[in-house]
């Protein structure tokens, strides 16, 4: 077992440098270390002005996301060990502004999410003192794969589309869009569709697949938007076919 | 010339990485994509074929000049060619049909092969039909 | 400097700041509400809770019974007015989370699905998997975007409350992303910043959790309130500290030392039976559960291991498919942090500090002492909780007093006068002390790491599970000496953008605040109830201590503490009973 592993962190300080580059540390290399323990380590230890976000270390409140060797990773979630004999390189997203460091500027996530409505919206409301909306395990199963999103941000690091083209509302926003649509709770279909059926939506998404390959949480944001897809060509058809009123 | 950007106290001063061109090149699985994408070339090249038999049938002449052309040697490499991309165009798109349709049976979403399983097996009996109906007539 | 007007602001966007800002837009549509948080909402640590949300709605069960394990488990320490309120209350928040989206775990009609909790003589929790608060912040957090005038300051880390004495009045907080020092206004202010778990080396709680909001409160005069009742969960994972849900237990997980023995049973829990039985053997209260670990390892045992030693939770008997429905983030853990499959091994564990009981004192509508200043959730102490919380109540607890202090702010905010001018020149004097302390700071000996690693070894020495005179003093003395230090400290990140070092040390100066109070607490104390455990005072004493412990900053900076008498309505004290 080696004793060390080298980490090649991209750092980028934006009051004093023009673009990112790397500075190499080395790091003890400790059995039950993720690379999120190594970088603490070289923060505690070596070098004070590292940046980079991180909360819960088990994986769940999304801050920690980052290139690990060039692949999207939870780092509270990547074990050092697997790297052996290193180095390693992290650096911040893929696909995101850097602010410093390994911290990357999300608020265009922000604003895409607030934009596909991820909320329940009822044409009436029912009164909490009628108690709860009766949802069946199978319809709780219906869209509960699509509501474990973590909003890590792993996803839009991984696809090709949202580099290219920063107007694409993404995979995680249209997943969580997707999950609302799917639960019987939801009537807000109709008007989220008017938002997703736009070029910047659904359509964007030419099924690359590897947002789904790199979810922590499996939340498959593709299949969830190629089901989106399907769905928005079958309400097309429908009307164009049923007279009006026809449809439901 | 382009002028370094200085930075402006309080004023974040963000680095955008360009994409690369080539950013197809970095992963398998993109290039599985981009390769998966060309492949639609081959279906239109297909397709044209198919039409270029349909209108040279029933005239004995143009048929026999386009089973000529067909064995070209240029135009068996291209066709080999173009089997081999139909092929992983074909196994590529039925292994996602999974994801696209999340079919629901009893309340349960049935696992992916179930899914893709009937794409594969249509494939080979229209195939077999095919088959059989060549050889039938020699 | 810059300085932003709102009628309500919360610090903190958690679970209790997300639902006290969706209380006040429905209160007033016209109020000008913000939220304000060190970090992105979704990111809050509400999101780590697993296990559930307590409130009565099966027919089986009743109110009177959840206040009586609530105030039982609490050890008598909880205001009886408030825990009635809060029962009563559960059941509708819970309701409106799920005609907001929660995904609740169902029965096969459709209906709310509930299961056993620690303590609980009926099951009355309602969960989502075992990802419970992950759930509840999303949906809250995602139903809080539809009221399009809720500000939030994402990634605004509140330095300082501004107040004149007797009202607060705004806060200072730091832009991370430009680094800009600001004052943001509000005729009223809730806390909302969640616990302090950092304070100690071993536990469950963030990064982010260092006590912001209790230092802030503490440091313009508020009193802190019963601040040595620190929970500690009996299982978490070795090294990591993190937490494996109690719904492992109620789901008939086993508790069991070296011998294989489930060990609980000799220590006044019951005997063991097969399937699970309420408030008896694992599913005891968290305190007795922890402190049947420690007299366990006194006897030899325990399991040693490179992280301390453990016990084992056994849950192989429950089978795959069971944990696969019902706690399968359990065994995501156990098979990502420990490379165990617990549906076929066993689980070390061993206990960790989780939760912390006190905080900044409240009355039932989450109302502080000073004008003007709410809290809610973790941060505050109404409280519901006495000397143990129940798991479960705290999700409840933060819906419920989330709501209560909100609308409380709101109509504060709605009658008072608008902040006063002399708050700026405060505003500006802040911005000038965090300049000079910290930022502009060159020279030091002391680095944050080392002080914080200080602070936390001498916490877990003298402030863990059972405590002595003699180590709480010299843990008062110890941490004097490192508030003292923390003037030598050393910065040498001097940057404006996204500066963590410099709120790595505010963070610090936060922590050495609370764990002082904390101490201070703990000394004044002499009697053992509940999380809090005087070896050299084993037992509970009503007399003098069926009382709440304010802690205020005197003059000269020093913790002063007094006696606060509990609220007792229908159930005067008794002798806490499990597994009968």
């Amino acid at each position: 077992m080696a004793e060390t592993i080298v980490l090649e962190v991209a750092r980028y300080r934006p009051e004093i440098e023009a673009e990112p580059a790397f500075e190499n540390f080395e790091v003890p290399c400790r059995p039950d270390w993720v690379v999120l323990d190594a970088l603490n380590y070289i923060k505690d230890a070596i070098d004070g002005t590292l940046s980079f976000r991180w909360s819960c270390r088990m994986g769940v409140c999304g801050s920690c996301g980052m290139m690990v060797n060039g692949e999207p990773k939870l780092t509270c979630a990547t074990f050092l060990t697997d790297y052996l004999p290193g180095p390693i390189r992290i650096e911040p997203l893929s696909n995101f502004p850097i602010v410093r460091d390994l911290i990357i500027e999300m608020s265009d996530f922000m604003t895409k999410l607030q934009g596909v409505k991820p909320w329940i919206i009822r044409n009436e409301d029912l009164p909490v003192s009628q108690g709860e909306y009766r949802q069946s395990p199978e319809q709780l199963e219906t869209y509960k794969q699509f509501s474990m999103c973590i909003n890590c941000l792993l996803c839009y690091a991984a696809c090709p589309v949202y580099g290219l083209d920063q107007h694409f509302v993404g995979p995680a926003a249209l997943a969580l869009a997707q999950r609302y649509n799917l639960d019987s709770r939801d009537e807000g279909e109709a008007q989220r569709l008017e938002i997703l059926s736009e070029h910047e939506g659904i359509w964007g998404c030419t099924f690359v697949g590897e947002c789904s390959v790199v979810c922590p949480k499996h939340v498959d944001p593709a299949g969830a938007i190629q089901q989106y897809k399907l769905k928005a060509v079958t309400e097309w058809f429908k009307s164009i076919l049923l007279p009006r009123g026809g449809r439901d | 010339m382009k002028q370094p950007v200085t930075y402006t106290l309080y004023h974040p001063k963000w680095y955008r990485r360009p994409m690369s061109t080539y950013w197809w090149t970095k992963r398998w699985r993109y290039l599985r994509f981009i390769l998966r994408e060309l492949s639609s070339i081959s279906v239109a090249w297909t397709v044209i074929l198919l039409l270029l038999l349909i209108n040279s049938m029933g005239d004995e002449a143009m048929y026999a000049g386009y089973l000529d052309w067909l064995q070209s040697p240029w135009l068996v490499v291209l066709n080999a060619f173009a089997l081999v991309f139909l092929l992983f165009h074909t196994v590529t798109w039925f292994n996602l049909a999974p994801r696209a349709m999340a079919v629901r049976l009893r309340g349960k979403r049935l696992p992916d092969w179930a899914v893709a399983a009937p794409n594969f097996i249509a494939w080979a009996v229209l195939s077999a039909g095919v088959v059989w109906f060549v050889l039938k007539g020699v | 400097m810059e300085v932003h007007s709102h009628d309500v602001l919360m610090i903190g966007g958690g679970g209790a700041g997300l639902r006290a800002a969706i209380a006040i837009a429905e209160v007033d549509p016209r109020l000008k509400i913000a939220v304000a948080s060190k970090v992105y909402p979704m990111r809050s640590h509400t999101v780590s809770a697993e296990g559930g949300a307590a409130g009565v709605i099966k027919p089986d069960d009743s109110i009177d019974e959840h206040i009586y394990d609530t105030i039982s488990g609490g050890d008598w320490l909880s205001d009886q007015d408030a825990v009635e309120a809060f029962v009563n209350e559960a059941p509708q928040e819970l309701l409106r989370l799920e005609h907001w989206g929660c995904p609740w775990n169902r029965e096969a009609d459709g209906a709310v699905a509930v299961r056993a909790f620690g303590g609980m003589k009926k099951k009355r929790t309602w969960f989502a998997a075992d990802k419970t608060g992950f759930h509840l912040l999303h949906t809250l957090f995602q139903t809080s975007l539809k009221y399009t005038h809720i500000t939030r300051y994402d990634e605004w880390f509140v330095t300082r409350l501004l107040h004149d004495g007797e009202r607060v009045q705004g806060v200072v907080a730091i832009h991370l992303m430009t680094g800009r020092i600001q004052a943001i206004l509000a005729k009223s202010v809730i806390i909302c910043t969640g616990g302090c778990g950092r304070v100690f080396p071993f536990t469950t709680n963030a990064n982010i959790k260092n006590g912001d909001g209790m230092a802030l409160a503490y440091r313009a005069g508020a009193p802190l309130k019963d601040m040595e009742f620190i929970q500690y969960h009996p299982t978490g994972l070795p090294f990591t500290g993190i937490l494996i849900t109690e719904a492992a237990r109620a789901e008939g997980g086993y508790l069991i030392n070296k011998d294989g023995y489930r060990y609980l049973q000799d220590y006044n829990l019951g005997a063991p039976q097969d399937k699970p039985v309420l408030r008896s053997m694992e599913l005891g209260p968290r305190d007795r559960l922890s402190q049947a670990f420690v007299k366990e390892f006194e006897k030899g045992r325990t399991i040693d291991t490179p992280y301390g030693a453990v016990v084992h939770l056994d849950i192989r008997h429950l089978g795959e498919k069971l944990i696969n429905a019902r706690i399968p983030f359990v065994r995501e853990l156990c098979l990502k942090y420990e490379n165990i499959d617990p549906a076929k091994e066993l689980i070390p564990v061993r206990p960790v500090v989780h939760y912390m009981m006190g905080g900044v004192h409240t009355d039932i509508e989450g109302a502080t002492p000073l004008l003007g200043l709410y809290a809610a959730g973790e941060a505050a102490c109404v409280s519901i909780n006495g000397a143990n919380r129940l798991g479960s109540n705290s999700l409840t607890e933060i819906l419920v007093f989330g709501a209560r202090a909100g609308r409380a702010a709101a109509q504060f905010a709605l009658e008072a006068a608008p902040p006063d001018s002399g708050m700026l020149a405060q505003a500006e004097d802040e911005e000038r002390r965090l300049q000079e302390v910290f930022l502009h700071k060159t020279g030091g000996r002391e680095s944050i790491a080392g002080l914080r690693g200080e602070m936390q070894t001498v916490m877990e020495k003298s402030v863990g599970i059972y405590r002595e005179e003699k180590l709480l003093s010299e843990a008062a003395s110890r941490i004097a000496e490192l508030q003292e230090r923390f003037r030598d400290i050393v910065i040498t990140d001097h940057s404006h953008t996204f500066n963590t070092e410099l709120t790595a040390a505010v963070e610090l100066s936060y922590m050495l605040d609370v764990a002082e109070a904390m101490v201070a607490c703990a000394l004044n104390r002499t009697e053992s109830r509940g999380a809090h455990q005087r070896t050299d005072y084993p037992d509970r004493n009503d007399e003098k201590f069926l009382a709440h412990s304010l802690v205020v900053r005197s003059g000269d900076g020093t913790p002063q503490v007094s006696l606060l008498p509990v609220t007792i309505t229908r159930w005067p004290p008794a002798e806490r009973v499990y597994g009968k």
